[in-house]
């Protein structure tokens, strides 16, 4: 019985090495270099420099306002496409599903090289609108994220809710804002953190449309780039820290999100 | 007495999917006021469209639906004064109690106070004082049903429509929750429309109850009616348990069924086939020789309040409910009041089919050719040699507008597991007994129902052939 369990647990070790090696050995070097200096001595002059350098202080401001509006963006074009393929009764649902996820399936710089030349062509040249530009491409790349767990939360809803509400008294309009809308709230929270959280750091989109202003994850490159380990460690553990807050804000539906959460 | 005024009208109602499948056909049907009325029939018989067509989710093909005089056959479910407890309470998950019964209220634009009052009232009435800001996934089943009748009696409808509200409780609480909803129609003096395939709880509750079978009504009447003089062979089976026999009437008063003569108090012209309904609980165990059959009994089944005794007699089996038991291996006599046999003309299952004629003139049904001559149909036709058909006076007959219909007795067709050797195929969409054969309704591949006498014992939802020799057939042939 005793060598059971052993030999079922032993199962484990090679993700608990996996995990050791390069999770927790690297978070703690990262946090060794955060609060040390080039002498290694501890301190938290990287953290007081983070949020005293108007610089680094407005890579943060852009990036969250790219991550806004890009998470808004999508939002907005999700819902909907969400909502009509879910309640709709056509019978080539899922191939339009399909073919609204499909991007996904294609190379990354292959899909942003062809939006850039697309943005060119319209544009004249990428550089008279790189905010504009960066927010068309993070929204093409992360619309599935949005489209998927929104989807999926309305398809699940019961109906009978939807027939309940408009027995109360409820027209079309209302059963929506008050029945449909909040019962996909955990949809709604799972695409945002999604999209919002990745579109923070993804610096390959700016990279690629030419967009030269920094956002958080170039800026860390940025600082490794030129060997300042310890500001660029501080960096990133600042947006670890803004992750795991976002985590906890809505952890509340931690139950809901787990259901409203595809993927793939 | 004041004449009690309809409140609900349904008119000629059908409804046809798309598909073409007709949930509810011909229905008619009017709705007193205050009145607890009962939808009762086995799944699929229409009585859950029925209920949805009332309350707005489904709008009929055709016919019409007056409250109080007014057609609200159009009407979207919000604009009509009509609430629905429905079948699995659809309670609004991401509200407390006290939310989801003020939503009515608040569509209403009701103010907060009165609001406060009439939910603390109408939580009295369900029995649960208190319980305004529990959340939903807290309650009990019972529990949830009764927040689900408050919900909809909150609002103060003319009329509560309830689709199997107590499907999902246990046995006990189902009892229990009968007691209150009839309690609670008698507190409120809402008309309470109900639906349910439980007979016993539609006997229970109702003040009328409505059968209905395959989207047609069966009958309506008070329990005492349905259960005492059922229409048909159909709510005889359905409601409460049924010796059914294929019979005839063999003089004044008198009729002959399960191989012995019964004197009996319908009157119906000496002749005439008829069905004899006998409640097992009707059925009196006599001294071999003094009753109207005699009979071997094969089992007995202690049923708490009596005994279930299964009575073979002939080819027949009767099925008998005593206080005093029986052994099985004992010669028995059986004998039953005229009054409680319950006699109803036969109805006639003939069935009626078209063929088609192919390019060869040769009849065809579901793509098999019929061993018949058309020749031989249609009296003096011929074929030519060039394959064309003429009629007895050398006019040529044309294939598309000649009309073939078959009908064929249901005694003369046969079941076969071997279905592709049956001319259609199809499963078995309801059976009867009775007595010394089974009465099949078999539900084809092309939509169509036919009616099957069969001594053997096939299960529903069975998928059989039907085996119709072609000497049983009798044709009719229209031009």
């Amino acid at each position: 019985m005793q060598k059971k369990i052993l030999s079922r647990k032993s199962l484990g070790i090679p993700y608990m090495i996996f995990l050791a090696l390069f999770v927790m050995a690297p978070l703690f070097v990262l946090i060794y270099y955060a609060f040390t200096n080039g002498q290694g001595e501890i301190t938290i002059q990287n953290l007081t420099g983070f949020f005293s350098d108007p610089n680094t202080l407005g890579t943060l401001c852009y990036s969250f306002g790219i991550a806004a509006v890009t998470t808004a963006v999508c939002l907005l074009l999700a819902y909907p496409v969400a909502y009509v393929l879910a309640t709709s009764h056509l019978k080539e649902k899922s191939v339009i599903l399909l073919l609204f996820i499909m991007p996904m399936w294609i190379n990354f710089s292959l899909r942003i090289t062809a939006l850039k030349e697309l943005l060119t062509w319209l544009e004249g040249n990428l550089a008279y609108h790189p905010f504009l530009n960066t927010v068309i491409g993070m929204t093409y790349d992360f619309l599935p994220f949005m489209i998927l767990p929104i989807y999926t939360t309305i398809s699940k809803l019961d109906g009978a809710l939807l027939e309940a509400a408009r027995d109360l008294g409820a027209g079309e309009l209302q059963a929506f804002l008050k029945v449909t809308l909040p019962l996909s709230l955990p949809g709604i929270i799972s695409g945002v953190s999604m999209v919002f959280l990745p579109a923070m750091t993804n610096y390959v989109v700016l990279d690629m449309l030419y967009n030269s202003t920094y956002i958080m994850g170039s800026l860390i490159g940025s600082y490794f780039a030129s060997y300042n380990w310890h500001g660029g460690s501080m960096i990133a553990l600042i947006l670890l820290g803004i992750v795991c807050l976002f985590t906890l804000l809505t952890r509340g539906d931690e139950e809901e999100t787990a259901r409203g959460g595809v993927l793939l | 007495m004041e004449q009690k005024t309809n409140i609900i009208e349904l008119k000629h109602i059908t409804k046809t999917y798309k598909d073409g499948f007709s949930a509810v056909s011909d229905l008619s049907l009017e709705v007193k006021k205050g009145e607890f009325i009962t939808f009762l029939g086995p799944s699929g018989c229409g009585k859950t469209t029925t209920l949805r067509m009332i309350a707005g989710f489904d709008v009929p093909t055709e016919g019409d639906i007056l409250l109080n005089g007014t057609s609200i056959t159009e009407l979207p479910p919000n604009e009509r004064p009509i609430n629905t407890v429905f079948q699995r309470y659809a309670l609004f998950p991401h509200m407390n109690i006290y939310e989801n019964i003020a939503f009515g209220l608040r569509q209403k634009k009701m103010p907060e106070n009165i609001i406060v009052k009439k939910i603390k009232k109408v939580l009295e009435l369900v029995d649960l004082e208190g319980f305004e800001k529990r959340s939903i996934d807290t309650l009990s089943g019972g529990q949830q049903q009764r927040v689900a009748i408050a919900r909809a009696v909150v609002n103060e409808p003319q009329i509560l429509l309830l689709d199997e509200p107590l499907g999902a409780l246990d046995l006990k609480m189902r009892k229990e929750m009968q007691l209150e909803l009839k309690e609670m129609h008698r507190e409120l003096g809402i008309t309470f429309i109900y639906v349910t395939h439980d007979q016993e709880e539609a006997l229970t509750m109702s003040d009328k109850i409505v059968v209905m079978a395959e989207g047609k009504m069966q009958q309506i009447g008070t329990p005492e009616d349905i259960y005492n003089e059922p229409a048909n062979a159909f709510v005889a089976d359905f409601i409460g348990d049924s010796n059914i026999f294929n019979g005839i009437m063999t003089g004044k008063l008198k009729a002959r069924f399960c191989g012995g003569e019964f004197a009996c108090v319908d009157d119906f012209e000496e002749g005439t086939h008829i069905t004899a309904v006998v409640r097992p609980e009707d059925v009196l165990l006599t001294e071999p020789g003094q009753g109207k059959i005699r009979g071997i009994v094969t089992s007995v089944i202690f049923k708490g309040m009596h005994y279930e005794i299964t009575i073979e007699s002939g080819k027949n089996e009767i099925i008998a409910q005593s206080v005093n038991s029986a052994a099985a291996g004992d010669r028995v006599g059986i004998y039953v009041e005229p009054d409680n046999i319950h006699i109803m003309l036969a109805e006639d299952h003939t069935n009626i089919f078209a063929a088609e004629i192919n390019r060869n003139y040769e009849l065809e049904y579901n793509g098999k050719v019929l061993d018949v001559q058309l020749t031989d149909l249609i009296k003096g036709s011929r074929l030519t040699e060039d394959g064309t058909l003429l009629d007895g006076n050398g006019l040529e007959l044309d294939r598309n507008k000649l009309r073939i219909k078959i009908s064929i007795k249901p005694t003369d067709i046969e079941l076969t597991d071997e279905q592709e050797e049956g001319l259609v195929q199809g499963y078995i969409s309801n059976l009867i007994y009775k007595g010394d054969h089974y009465s099949y309704v078999i539900h084809t591949d092309l939509e169509q129902d036919f009616v099957v006498n069969d001594e053997y014992l096939w299960n529903m939802e069975d998928q059989v052939g039907l085996l119709m020799p072609v000497d049983k057939m009798v044709f009719t042939v229209k031009k």
